[in-house]
């Protein structure tokens, strides 16, 4: 069992929670991904780690509510356990393993979209740590869904803050912030790391490309076992089908096929509602769902 | 005396809609009659068809008398796991296979026994003694599958202490996540069999990814291990690499088989869901394919298994093809997909599929497939399994310093005692062979056993 030492709501659906796991702790690097399962009955569901601890062998973990096991999963508390914790699974983002010098000579621009801010945030923590200053461009679809912002203001070098409705700081996308950034601001990225939805990730990608400025993704696609062995991570990256788990979860976002993976995204979303129904319903479920009798 | 004592199972139709065990296996009266039949042959073929040589004719004998106890100890001199091998084993390629009695009529159904013997084993409540003492030597072994469960077993044995690392959140490789429940019983069958190696003194640790949460080297370095043993078995799926594969509704049968199997999807009361589909076309002709075309037909579809080859080349066990065609399922032999079809939304629609004829004998020595012109033709499918084998897993040959790897990226290891090139690292099962089988998985096992304790015996450390 793993033990809940801190859980709280970040925004709505959106939650964090700080987990005792020392051997993930111990292990694990910015851009890899834990597996977390909450009961006997629950999904493996893989989430992108969010920070880490050695010493205390604490790992942060955020997530968004997206299906029945995720709305489950919201339920837990401080001082409460997962039944599994499985990781870290995946590579480490590239630079963690780059010279530091060569490094530290490259401009980096993260884009962060909705939940995507908890990736981003270990990586611009490590790259602080290492004495390197990146620029984030954190987007929200209004004030409230905004996460980690003062964790993030900590961190960066600027930190430049956008709502899809202008609740708060600017109205825009993402793209438009990245383009005023290089167009009108004269600003030079080597680098760009952009995770979050894959629609963002798509768009971020499009723009870069025009731009010239290669771009990492991070990318979540539905995933079973995360160690290679079911095959339901596969995306098409360039000519070749890669497995999101063993692979990635980070690519050339300049090579990846966004239209078939959100496809593939989708694949379980009649099966997910349908769990949904049944746990809204609960008792008074008969019927509908496709599943009962 | 001529044919086999017929062994009771759960008839077509009805095991067609339940995940419950097909092969209800014998009773007392019948085993004993079964194994009457057995001719006790001095220079007993059917020993050097079992991978494990069990002393068959000599259980068989204790069968015969109702010494049920006593044949239990005659397989258990060879064998870890008897009640999945009596389940799982290709019995007709290797003991039934060699048996006196097929040159007349069939053989003895020393599977059957073997099963009947172990059942009752395990049903009597006799449960393996820890040994009192241990000799103060630590050895991990990596997986819990067949291999692992078998070395760690044998290591207990002798007074090591095992832990065992398993990646998934439940012990048992692929008898867990792989075999369906309607082959091999998991509460009644493989989890006991999991108990016994931890009645022994084995820890198992799950959720431990080797080459990820911890590597070997950091094993045997910093964490006190002398020995390592790698049972981490089979690995990647295999895709066809043709147009469409990556629509929706096509799966690996190992994406399929772990859903129903591991994460229990074909059960209501648990979370993970299944595209169960209604038409359901199966690629492929092993083990793994019968598997995955009888669990979707049990979820409710119409299932066709497209194999390029004939009947007589299908890799599967006779039984599996035999219970699949029983409970309905359709086979497309010498066929081979060429093209996946889609709908405007990217899910499966069908699959263009080419016939096969029989050409000149391959490297594998059978007859190679070569399409036949003009033969093109659609089978209409909304869910495809690709169930083709696997690649092995790079996640512990690419962390690991010095340990070495074939052509096909398999550890190289020695048949014998399991030794790699790697000092105090044994390995053996599918992450050295490829896809093989239980049975082999289980001597791979013990060998990596015997290795192990001939080189801490030797070397006397620490």
């Amino acid at each position: 069992m793993y033990k809940i030492v801190k859980a709280r709501q970040l925004a709505e659906k959106i939650y964090l929670m700080d987990v005792e796991a020392p051997r993930v702790a111990k292990a694990c690097e910015p851009g890899e991904f834990v597996i977390v399962k909450m009961d006997e009955a629950g999904e493996r569901i893989p989430l992108t780690i969010c920070d880490y601890d050695r010493g205390t062998g604490i790992v942060t973990i955020v997530f968004q509510i997206a299906g029945a096991s995720t709305q489950k999963m919201a339920a837990l508390r401080t001082g409460d356990s997962f039944r599994d914790f499985a990781g870290p699974l995946g590579r480490p983002s590239e630079f963690v393993h780059e010279d530091l010098e060569a490094l530290k000579k490259k401009r980096m621009l993260f884009v962060a979209g909705g939940v995507g801010a908890a990736p981003v945030y270990p990586q611009v923590k490590w790259l602080r740590t290492h004495g390197i200053d990146a620029d984030v461009v954190a987007g929200a679809k209004t004030k409230d869904m905004l996460i980690l912002e003062e964790e993030m203001k900590a961190v960066a070098g600027n930190l430049y803050i956008t709502t899809d409705d202008g609740s708060y700081v600017q109205k825009g996308m993402v793209t438009d912030v990245v383009k005023d950034l290089v167009e009108n601001q004269g600003r030079h990225y080597d680098i760009c790391v952009a995770i979050g939805p894959m629609i963002m990730m798509k768009f971020v990608c499009l723009l870069t490309k025009k731009l010239n400025i290669p771009t990492i993704v991070s990318m979540n696609p539905i995933m079973v076992d995360g160690t290679g062995m079911c095959g339901a991570c596969r995306l098409t990256v360039g000519e070749e089908v890669k497995f999101a788990c063993v692979d990635g979860p980070e690519f050339d976002g300049h090579k990846v096929n966004f239209d078939e993976a959100m496809k593939r995204q989708q694949m379980y979303r009649t099966e997910e509602g349908r769990a949904v129904l049944k746990l809204n319903e609960g008792d008074t479920h008969h019927g509908g769902c496709g599943h009962c009798h | 005396m001529l044919k086999k004592v017929p062994v009771r199972e759960q008839d077509p139709k009805t095991r067609a809609a339940n995940f419950h065990e097909v092969c209800l296996g014998y009773n007392k009266e019948e085993a004993m009659k079964e194994a009457s039949r057995c001719l006790d042959c001095k220079n007993a073929k059917c020993i050097k068809g079992c991978p494990v040589a069990i002393d068959i004719p000599g259980f068989v004998r204790q069968v015969k008398e109702g010494n049920f106890h006593e044949a239990a100890k005659v397989i258990a001199e060879s064998s870890a796991l008897p009640a999945v091998c009596g389940r799982v084993c290709p019995q007709e390629s290797q003991c039934e296979g060699q048996c006196i009695r097929r040159i007349k009529g069939e053989s003895v159904s020393i599977g059957k026994l073997e099963r009947f013997v172990a059942d009752w084993f395990r049903e009597n409540g006799v449960v393996p003694d820890k040994p009192e003492h241990t000799n103060g030597k630590k050895v991990a072994v990596i997986g819990s599958g067949p291999a692992g469960l078998t070395c760690a077993g044998d290591l207990a044995k002798k007074g090591y202490e095992v832990t065992i690392f398993e990646a998934l959140h439940e012990p048992g490789g692929v008898l867990i996540y792989g075999i369906p429940e309607f082959r091999l019983p998991k509460e009644n069958v493989v989890k006991p069999e999991i108990e016994n190696v931890k009645k022994l003194g084995v820890k198992i640790e799950t959720n431990v990814i080797i080459g990820k949460s911890v590597t070997i080297d950091q094993l045997l370095e910093e964490d006190g291990f002398d020995a390592v043993f790698i049972g981490s078995g089979a690995g990647l799926p295999m895709f066809m690499g043709i147009p469409g594969e990556n629509a929706n509704g096509v799966f690996s049968a190992n994406e399929y088989l772990t859903r129903s199997n591991l994460m229990k999807a074909f059960r209501d009361d648990y979370d993970t869901p299944i595209a169960a589909g209604k038409k359901v076309a199966v690629v492929g002709g092993g083990n793994v394919a019968m598997d995955a075309a009888r669990t979707a037909l049990r979820l409710g579809a119409d299932v066709h298994i497209v194999y390029r080859r004939s009947e007589a080349e299908l890799p599967a066990r006779a039984e599996e093809v035999h219970h699949a065609k029983e409970e309905g399922i359709i086979f497309d032999l010498l066929t081979n997909p060429t093209e996946i079809l889609t709908d405007g939304n990217g899910w499966v629609k069908g699959m263009r599929c080419i016939r096969m004829e029989l050409g000149e004998p391959d490297s594998s020595g059978r007859r190679r497939p070569v399409p036949v012109k003009g033969s093109e033709f659609v089978i209409d499918a909304d869910t495809v399994i690709m169930s083709l084998g696997t690649s092995p897993n790079p996640l512990i040959s690419g962390t690991t310093k010095g340990l070495e790897v074939n052509r096909k990226k398999c550890i190289v290891a020695e048949e014998v005692n399991g030794k790699t090139s790697k000092r105090g690292v044994y390995a053996g099962g599918d992450a050295v062979t490829g896809a093989a089988t239980v049975i082999l998985a289980m001597e791979a096992g013990r060998a990596g056993a015997r290795g192990i304790d001939e080189y801490l015996t030797k070397t006397g450390t620490p």
